[in-house]
């Protein structure tokens, strides 16, 4: 009975790391293959992968850039995550987080003269509430009608874009070369780490939040119920819990933490509501849920990695004239990778070892 | 001669060894039984001799032949024919269409149906299989569809069939006729292995029997010169007593009272005007073949389907309305029929799955916040108190053997303290060893004065445990027996012939 505890732990431990070892040759074998698309197209890797990590770790300011790219992930990858783990495929989260961002930039306006104490968190609160009653919307429907949320929410993306776009030049729009809202004050601001560097303090909301995501899912009866809906609809049914319920929960909370991202967003990146801002962080929201296997933690590392590669791609199209696209390859592959294991287990068979059948 | 001979032969998953150096030959033209508990390896050994998996090493041979690497379709033309647990047909297909699949006849481009059928007549006649050749395969029952896959293997001249726990879906009556046709078989020649962990099929139908624990040979034995007592010390690996010992006992006031159940369903049987009383501390039994309402029956009771019409009272309350939430606060428990889809969340670890249905209550949490300690300590108390055999609690449920996967769900609801235990299918799928040990813990919780609603289509156990049987049949009771068990009446009722006699289509 011991040797067996001792095995199944062994197993486990091995399982678990055999999950970030499957995760890092992904990464591996994406930037190499990168590396061939980036000889194919006739640039020089060495000076590419250089400026690649220059550009993301090499100097304080490209850790600044990376960590600015790296905030809105978490947001959002925490935010796919929660609806992952509860049954549910939120592609909705760049909606929910244009929302977000606008009712953070228009209560922020509104609040500009309170102090910093009351105006921030009434602001970061309202970007929530946005997202979450964007979130509710194919929560209920999918509860109350069966409408799939994949279908639901991809076009409730379409709406919410041009309906932020539409609200901003209708109502809020001020002089500039872009369509954009007035800037907020500094009571409604989030202010640097560093003083005069540009590494957000969005970065420690983005913490908090992942951290209240796992306590969530690990310490609360409500956790508990998400994730039953989510793993086995039956036995929730089963047990006496209300899917439809926990359905609409899921997405609201997962929506509330996508309009956080857009509030963080305009509160300090972007210091106002610029329409068309987001350049698809609620869908890369959706690789970084799945390279962190829908892990709160994991979803840190995995939106840190997709950080860097965009800070980092941009130092490579700036300094080496390598086209950005090329990072989008890297990102697409990770994922590709990620999301067919079997791919890697195949390799490692050919590579010699004959695996097991799984039962 | 041995038609199969199977040495050494050993396969591992991963670090675990499913078969372990196994022997096993099969003489032709006997009826042999691989026989042993769930996860002894039997499945496992038979996917190797089909080629299914292949094994990490030993030998097979076939009629003699040695055979290094197997694959299906080759496994085939050496003569093999295996009748899966499952079937593999396709629903919308005709039963033709069905035993051709693969192997049509082919003229001018089109498929030749009427030579095909034309053979699986001749089949169906020398072999006693009586099925519609045109028949679709959603419209037969399932003992015929057992026999289009008999069909389907003979059609492609199997000489060796091998029959996976083919019994488990079968009426006692559709057994009986099964075993004809394995007798009908044998005599033509036709070699047989029947996989199964039933003592009395085995007894009463093979020549030899192999029994296999934890993935390795344990005996073959003659089965005439052995007794069920034996293989079930083999299996086992001790003594099991086969039969349990229920007292006399008067039962109790009326806890649950149905009335007039009625339930439209679009794709069973539903259930029609039925009523049932169940007294504390009496088993009431339902006997019937899968599929006559059971399943409708169990839901309704727990508030996962509505009912059309009818009222259910509990403990003298109109729980009708009810969800199911509030029926287990009233004292319901549930042993649901189908443990993966609704007893266990098979992600979760087990003292997780402990709780399910009690996560917002206390000792298990405060205002919404799970107690970790409080959930680990009663984990660890209902593993011991239930004998759930887990190297610990941190182990996802879904890796648990099927008989302890059942055992963490008897576990969890009978420590629930409820009044009454609706029990479906307690035993299905688990190994003798805990038959005996779920049997002994209902027959403890009836001397308690609980009361207990057993859903079985296990016609040994229901005879066993209860102290009245109702038979369910198409959506309806059609009899209701008290003391005087008759497993042939039993039967007779079970496949929809009132008393035995009249032949009642409905």
């Amino acid at each position: 009975m011991k040797q067996l505890k001792e095995i199944i732990s062994k197993l486990k431990k091995l399982e678990s790391v055999s999950n970030i070892i499957y995760s890092l040759i992904a990464i591996i074998i994406a930037l190499i293959l990168g590396a061939v698309f980036i000889i194919a197209f006739g640039y020089d890797v060495k000076t590419a992968f250089y400026h690649l990590f220059n550009g993301s770790f090499g100097s304080l300011y490209s850790l600044s850039q990376t960590l600015l790219q790296t905030t809105p992930l978490i947001f959002a990858g925490l935010a796919v995550a929660i609806g992952f783990k509860s049954g549910l495929f939120n592609i909705g989260v760049e909606g929910q987080l244009y929302w977000g961002a606008l009712a953070s930039a228009v209560i922020g306006l509104r609040l500009g003269s309170f102090p910093l104490t009351v105006a921030l968190p009434l602001t970061l609160l309202a970007g929530a509430i946005a997202g979450g009653i964007w979130g509710f919307i194919p929560g209920f429907l999918k509860a109350k009608t069966g409408a799939h949320e994949v279908i639901t929410t991809i076009m409730l993306n379409e709406i919410a874009i041009l309906g932020t776009t539409f609200m901003t030049v209708h109502y809020f729009k001020v002089e500039g070369p872009v369509d954009q809202t007035a800037r907020l004050s500094e009571s409604v601001t989030i202010a640097s780490i560093l003083p005069g560097g540009q590494i957000s303090s969005g970065i420690i909301i983005a913490i908090i939040v992942l951290i209240l995501t796992y306590f969530l899912f690990n310490n609360t009866s409500l956790g508990y119920d998400l994730q039953t809906v989510g793993n086995n609809p039956g036995a929730a049914e089963y047990g006496g819990i209300n899917s439809d319920k926990m359905t609409i929960l899921a997405m609201v909370i997962s929506g509330a933490v996508a309009g956080l991202a857009g509030s963080v967003i305009i509160m300090g990146q972007l210091g106002r509501f610029v329409t068309n801002f987001s350049p698809g962080y609620g869908f890369t929201g959706i690789a970084v849920a799945v390279l962190a296997r829908n892990n709160p933690v994991a979803v840190l590392l995995a939106a840190l990695l997709f950080g860097a590669l965009e800070a980092g791609g941009m130092s490579m199209q700036l300094f080496a004239g390598i086209p950005n696209d090329l990072i989008g390859i890297i990102q697409g592959m990770v994922i590709l990778f990620v999301a067919a294991p079997g791919f890697i287990k195949l390799l490692s068979r050919i590579t010699g070892r004959k695996t097991g059948e799984l039962l | 001669m041995n038609a199969v001979e199977l040495k050494g032969i050993t396969k591992k998953f991963g670090d675990v060894i499913a078969n372990d150096n196994i022997d096993f030959s099969v003489k032709k033209g006997e009826i042999h039984c691989l026989l042993g508990e769930n996860g002894a390896g039997k499945s496992t050994l038979m996917k190797i001799l089909f080629g299914l998996y292949s094994q990490n090493q030993g030998q097979i041979k076939i009629n003699g032949q040695e055979i290094n690497s197997l694959t299906p379709s080759e496994a085939i033309k050496y003569g093999l024919g295996m009748i899966h647990q499952h079937f593999m047909l396709v629903d919308r297909l005709s039963v033709t269409e069905n035993v051709i699949a693969g192997r049509e006849i082919v003229r001018k481009g089109l498929i030749d149906l009427k030579t095909a059928e034309k053979r699986i007549k001749e089949l169906s006649k020398k072999y006693n299989l009586k099925v519609d050749p045109r028949a679709r395969i959603e419209n037969i029952s399932v003992g015929e569809q057992q026999r289009v896959e008999i069909l389907k293997a003979l059609y492609r001249e199997a000489e060796i069939l091998i029959l996976d726990e083919p019994t488990a879906v079968l009426t006692p009556q559709e057994t009986e006729e099964l075993f004809q046709i394995m007798e009908d078989l044998k005599s033509d020649g036709k070699t047989i292995i029947f996989i199964t962990h039933k003592l009395k099929e085995t007894m009463k139908i093979s020549d030899r029997v192999t029994v296999l624990r934890d993935g390795k040979e344990v005996d073959t034995v003659k089965t005439s010169g052995t007794s069920a007592e034996e293989l079930a010390r083999l299996m086992v690996g001790r003594d099991v007593v086969l039969r349990v010992d229920k007292d006399e006992k008067e039962p109790g006031k009326d806890l649950l009272e149905i009335r007039d159940l009625s339930l439209n369903s679009s794709y069973g049987c539903g259930l029609k005007d039925i009523d049932l009383t169940v007294k504390k501390g009496e088993i009431l039994g339902i006997a019937g073949v899968e599929g006559n309402g059971q399943h409708e029956l169990e839901e309704t009771l727990m508030g996962l389907l509505k009912p059309d019409a009818g009222e259910i009272y509990f403990k003298g309350q109109k729980v009708t309305t009810f969800t199911t939430d509030q029926r287990r606060q009233q004292g319901i428990a549930h042993i649901p029929s189908d443990r993966l889809k609704r007893g266990l969340v098979s992600q979760f670890n087990l003292d997780w799955n402990f709780i399910l249905g009690s996560e917002w209550k206390e000792p298990f949490a405060k205002k919404g916040i799970l107690k970790k300690k409080n959930i680990k300590d009663y984990g660890e108390k209902l593993i011991k108190e239930f004998d759930i055999r887990t190297p610990g609690l941190q182990i996802k449920a879904g890796q648990l053997s099927g008989g302890n996967q059942q055992k963490a769900i008897i576990a969890r609801e009978l420590s629930s303290t409820p009044d009454l235990i609706l029990a479906a299918q307690p035993t299905r799928g688990v190994d003798v060893g805990a038959i005996e040990y779920i049997h002994n813990l209902l027959l403890e919780m009836r001397a308690k004065g609980k009361a207990i609603l057993l859903i079985s289509a296990e016609l040994d156990e229901l005879r066993s445990l209860s102290d009245r049987i109702l038979v369910i049949y198409e959506g309806q009771f059609i009899a209701e027996k008290k003391d005087d068990f008759d497993e042939q009446e039993l039967g007779l009722l079970m496949a929809g012939k009132k008393d035995g006699e009249r032949n009642e289509t409905a």
